[in-house]
């Protein structure tokens, strides 16, 4: 592998001369996905091998592919688009990026406070979210960190590609060429000329008054990692010359947009290659570009992060339980219950490239020991799969401790908040607020006449101010009785048999693999993945006008077998994808802004 | 210290780059009393904000008796060694005008801000704390700290507008290496060798700001705003590499201590949270007394509280809907339990800046604290007969140790009040019906 990037290296672009460091992760490490990686780039040149294979089975299965994906696109209804943002960087952008271009064993020890939730994602904030002094501070001191680290007698070796004349003095040249490497790697675009040189002469200028090339570069870069053009990812559009009248989204904009939707992180050297050749913005370069993406591994932590901010797992980061009601359910149990229920969706998804839907029925999953305590299974150390038997009330998320003990209260399980995250995470359907004059005397405290969770949350069905809201919630969240605050199996509460039936929209079940079953097969469920996916791609919530695209997605999602790659495919590749409409005017709230939860609210607790 | 000389000391500032940073409390700038900076200025007022969830039960919680020496029902014994320190308002209203009554949201949306929100989108203009820090907190090396006790970074009551909330210290071991890790100025420290690197870094900080220069011409006046917000996020980087070029004068009180061994553990079980409350109140109180800002935030719990009580099933929110009101006693006995422990660590909270001695007095002389909640009657989410405190005397302008029925008064004017306390020279606060333009003149001397 490395052989061949250093072939690379002769190429006429000056970013491929380091491309082991920076390049390391972008190609897949098989013989075929190396040859779809180098077909039609300008780094096919290089390997003769990888060139035959271009020819093959393989790329006649592409150019099948690609006229299929084509002629879906050729159908998609016109969308409005979406504007060219301005994204405030999350903080694990920040951090993957920075371990990307430097290497992961730069040690960027900080934890950055979250976006706020909007329409449903944390990633929807970053287009509206603002910098305070403090976490700027934040910013400065982990770039200082970093900074500090490349120039550190263990990386500078090799992290720098070249060596100054003298380490105690400027060296205008090499500063230029490092600088203007990672500059590119961070800004995700080449910088300009004054740019880049205002930058050398920056660094210049403190290694000659701190008589130390190396703490020179170090300063120039700790205040290229705190630019704005780092930390706020600028999307700028152009006319479009396929349709006259409208924007589209230039081509280092595109590789940005791809590249934090389906590696959350900035697009590395061969993606900016291909923004910078123009070739990302041709169908077929498009293309062959999103197929590499799809195929590297890197895709497994870009999805991570969408299903980690959809499931909105950010709420394990202040989990705990009552030590007194659930003894087994540690500070360890939090960590790998959010773990167990990636490695399912990543697995399901990408490895065993499965139906969608399935995740939510499906019994093959992995297990820890901590998590073993709960499940009441044996387990060896570590991570091992495990396949949940037939017959075991097991099967699908929802079953999951992620899902039984994140929506639950610290001392008990809550019918209503498991109901309302399978409405609001899982099928985008937003449960409303409850009124604030509600009498709750009629559900006050459990006494011996409410032996169970169904008999005391009955109480808000009878209710009919209550009813309103909870047999939204409420009917479904039975179902998933037979599972405690923990997340625990049971089959009584207070010596009594749990009644787990339950019903979800017309469906009747019995018990929680009926539910499973039942949520399987809503149609809200494929369509809210192909909304929140398409949110989370374009960097904002979809707009009204949209819902004829979305609808379209949702359609060939079904008839590609509810398939994550193929979706995560359709969408890059759509005109919807880099179309850019003007901004709104402020006076009028855009869509995105309309369900933005303050911080407060959207932690509040529920009944 | 005794080496030092006011005509020194200001000679030393005015010839050196940092014109501009905080004037520290050293005793040498005080007057002969210990009451008052040399010039003859005041000493600084410092403006905090203190928060607990849930409001209280009126008929344990409010005292019988106003003006002074007012009796501490049973809800609130535990502000004994505080009373003569804090001012208690009850019968405060949160006006929501046409707008839904947002459960745990109106209410101190309405006290932090002056306005209801007309949505659970919006915090209507920036929070009190950061206009107050704007007036008095630009030139410390912290523009404001703020801090929760529950663990959870997402619990802020402080906005700079809708979409930027700051964010707050949720780890005690975090906001010790902030405060007083590698970058502290130790104004108590024997010798002083400016770095470097700061000169340089300076520099390049300034190259930084061009460049947001240049952006900000190519996008719109919505993001505009947001680079703008950045770009004052910039200066006050600048700002602390200036103060870091200059020795820090000594000031007495200012004694760090050991970082904390170990954070508390996760989870908003009572017993946690104040443990955590009381670390980060003793962080909060040096950070003061070392003058490294002038306005804080602590949040004790998140509006809407979700503390729990061990071995109790439900969290204080829901306990406050579900639990009956005990027919002997007339209130909930649960609900009331956690209010009670929010306010013992409300009095931890006085009794540390009380405790802490600055010039002939304590850090409480010369502080304001404004203490408020979600509702009043947080069963049925009432915005009317709501209770909240101010703590300290702030720089004596402010009398304390007494109890205002404040008569259904918007909770704006309380919030005017502190702000016209904090030399915010604004004619009115608020919209609508909690837009105010009169002081509680009770409070002030």
């Amino acid at each position: 592998m490395v052989a061949i990037m250093k072939s690379g290296s002769s190429g006429k672009k000056e970013g491929k001369g380091r491309v082991h460091m920076f390049i390391k992760e972008l190609v897949p490490l098989s013989r075929g996905h190396v040859a779809r990686a180098l077909c039609g780039s300008a780094m096919g040149l290089v390997a003769a091998f990888a060139l035959a294979s271009c020819s093959g089975p393989a790329s006649q299965d592409q150019d099948a592919a690609f006229d299929a994906m084509q002629a879906i696109i050729a159908g998609e209804p016109e969308s409005e688009g979406s504007p060219a943002r301005l994204r405030l960087i999350s903080a694990e952008q920040y951090i993957n990026t920075l371990g990307h271009v430097f290497g992961p064993d730069i040690d960027l020890g900080s934890k950055f406070p979250p976006l706020q939730r909007t329409n449903g994602l944390l990633a929807n904030g970053a287009a509206i979210a603002g910098v305070t002094a403090g976490q700027l501070e934040q910013y400065q001191r982990t770039a200082a960190g970093v900074a500090s680290q490349v120039v550190d007698a263990e990386h500078r070796y090799f992290l720098i590609p070249c060596k100054p004349a003298s380490d105690e003095a400027a060296d205008n040249e090499c500063t230029a060429k490092f600088l203007g490497r990672v500059g590119r790697l961070m800004y995700r675009r080449p910088l300009g000329d004054v740019q880049l040189d205002a930058a050398v002469e920056k660094a210049g200028d403190a290694a000659d008054r701190l008589e130390d090339f190396y703490a020179g570069i170090a300063i120039a870069l700790e205040g290229m990692m705190i630019g704005p053009e780092m930390l706020f990812i600028v999307e700028t559009s152009e006319p479009d010359p396929d349709r006259p009248g409208q924007q589209r989204l230039d081509a280092y904009s595109v590789a940005s947009r791809l590249s934090f939707f389906l590696w959350n992180a900035a697009p590395d050297n061969a993606l900016l290659d291909a923004a910078e050749s123009g070739e990302i913005l041709t169908a077929k370069g498009r293309a062959r570009v999103v197929d590499m993406m799809l195929a590297s591994p890197r895709l497994e932590a870009g999805m991570r992060a969408f299903f980690d901010d959809m499931y909105a797992f950010d709420d394990f980061d202040s989990l705990a339980k009552d030590p007194l009601v659930y003894p087994s359910f540690t500070g360890v149990t939090v960590a790998d219950a959010r773990e167990q229920t990636l490695r399912t969706v990543v697995d399901h998804l990408i490895t065993k490239h499965q139906d969608y839907r399935d995740l939510y029925t499906t019994r093959s999953t992995f297990l820890s020991p901590a998590l073993a305590a709960i499940y009441q299974l044996p387990a060896p150390p570590g991570w091992s799969g495990h396949e949940f038997p037939e017959g075991s009330p097991r099967a699908g998320l929802l079953t999951q401790i992620s899902f039984l003990a994140v929506h639950s209260h610290p001392g008990r399980s809550s019918p209503t908040l498991r109901g309302k995250a399978l409405r609001e995470l899982l099928l985008c359907q937003p449960v409303p607020r409850p009124p604030p004059d509600v009498d709750f005397t009629l559900v006050q405290n459990p006494s011996s006449s409410y032996p169970t969770q169904r008999d005391r949350v009955s109480a808000h069905l009878e209710n009919p101010v209550c009813a309103g809201c909870h047999k939204i919630t409420d009917p479904m969240g039975l179902s998933l009785e037979n599972f405690d605050g923990s997340g625990r199996y049971r089959a009584s509460e207070t010596g009594t048999l749990i009644d787990a039936s339950g019903t979800l929209d017309g469906k009747e079940f019995g018990d929680v693999i009926g539910l499973a079953q039942a949520l399987r097969d809503h149609p809200a469920l494929p369509s809210c993945l192909v909304e929140r996916v398409f949110s989370y791609g374009s960097g904002g919530a979809a707009s009204p006008g949209d819902r004829a695209l979305l609808g379209y997605f949702a359609t060939h999602f079904a008839t590609q077998g509810y398939k994550l790659p193929e979706l995560l495919r359709m969408i890059t590749l759509s005109k919807a994808f880099s179309k850019v409409v003007e901004k709104q005017d402020p006076s009028a709230p855009p869509a995105e802004t309309a369900s933005v939860l303050p911080l407060q609210y959207a932690a509040e607790p529920l009944n | 210290m005794n080496t030092l000389n006011r005509r020194r000391v200001l000679g030393g500032m005015l010839n050196g780059s940092a014109v501009t940073v905080a004037l520290p409390l050293l005793n040498c700038f005080l007057n002969g009393n210990g009451t008052a900076l040399a010039s003859g200025d005041p000493m600084p007022v410092r403006f905090g904000t203190w928060a607990w969830g849930l409001g209280m039960a009126a008929k344990i919680f409010v005292p019988k008796k106003t003006g002074p020496n007012f009796d501490l029902p049973e809800e609130i014994t535990a502000l004994k060694p505080i009373r003569d320190h804090i001012n208690i308002f009850t019968n405060v209203t949160a006006f929501r005008d046409n707008y839904e009554n947002l459960c745990h949201y109106t209410g101190w949306v309405i006290s932090r801000t002056g306005s209801a929100p007309k949505d659970s989108t919006e915090i209507p203009g920036e929070t009190i704390d950061v206009t107050v820090a704007n007036q008095i907190s630009r030139t410390t090396r912290f523009k404001s700290l703020t801090a929760t006790s529950t663990g959870d970074v997402r619990h802020t009551y402080s906005y700079e507008n809708s979409n930027t909330p700051n964010p707050p210290e949720w780890s005690p071991l975090k906001f010790y290496t902030r405060l007083f890790g590698p970058e502290f100025p130790d104004p108590n420290a024997e010798n002083f060798t400016p770095d470097p690197k700061v000169m340089v870094r300076r520099s390049v900080l300034s190259g930084v700001m061009d460049d947001t220069h240049r952006l900000m011409q190519k996008v719109g006046a919505e993001d505009k705003a947001r680079l703008d917000q950045y770009f004052t996020g910039l200066r006050h980087l600048e700002q602390q590499l200036d103060q870091r070029l200059t020795k820090p004068e000594p000031i007495e009180a200012c004694r760090p201590g050991a970082a904390p061994e170990a954070d508390p553990g996760m989870g908003k079980a009572q017993e946690v949270v104040a443990a955590r409350h009381r670390i980060m109140t003793e962080l909060m109180v040096m950070a003061l007394a070392c003058d490294q800002t002038r306005v804080f935030n602590m949040a004790y719990a998140n509006a809407g509280a979700s503390t729990t009580k061990p071995g109790y099933e439900k969290p204080h929110h829901t306990t406050t809907h579900e639990e009956p009101v005990d027919e002997v006693l007339g209130y909930q006995p649960t609900a009331s339990w956690f209010t009670r422990r929010a306010m013992e660590s409300w009095s931890d909270f006085v009794s540390a800046f009380a405790n802490m001695r600055e010039g002939d007095g304590t850090l409480l002389d010369n502080v304001l604290i404004y203490a408020t909640t979600d509702h009043g009657y947080a069963r049925t989410h009432t915005l009317d007969g709501m209770p909240a405190f101010t703590a300290g005397r702030a720089g004596g302008r402010v009398k304390t140790g007494l109890h205002i029925d404040a008569g259904g008064t918007s909770h704006a004017r309380l919030g005017y009040t502190a702000m016209r306390v904090m030399g915010v020279d604004t004619p009115s606060w608020g919209t609508k019906s909690n837009n105010t333009s009169k002081e509680i003149g009770e409070i002030l001397v």
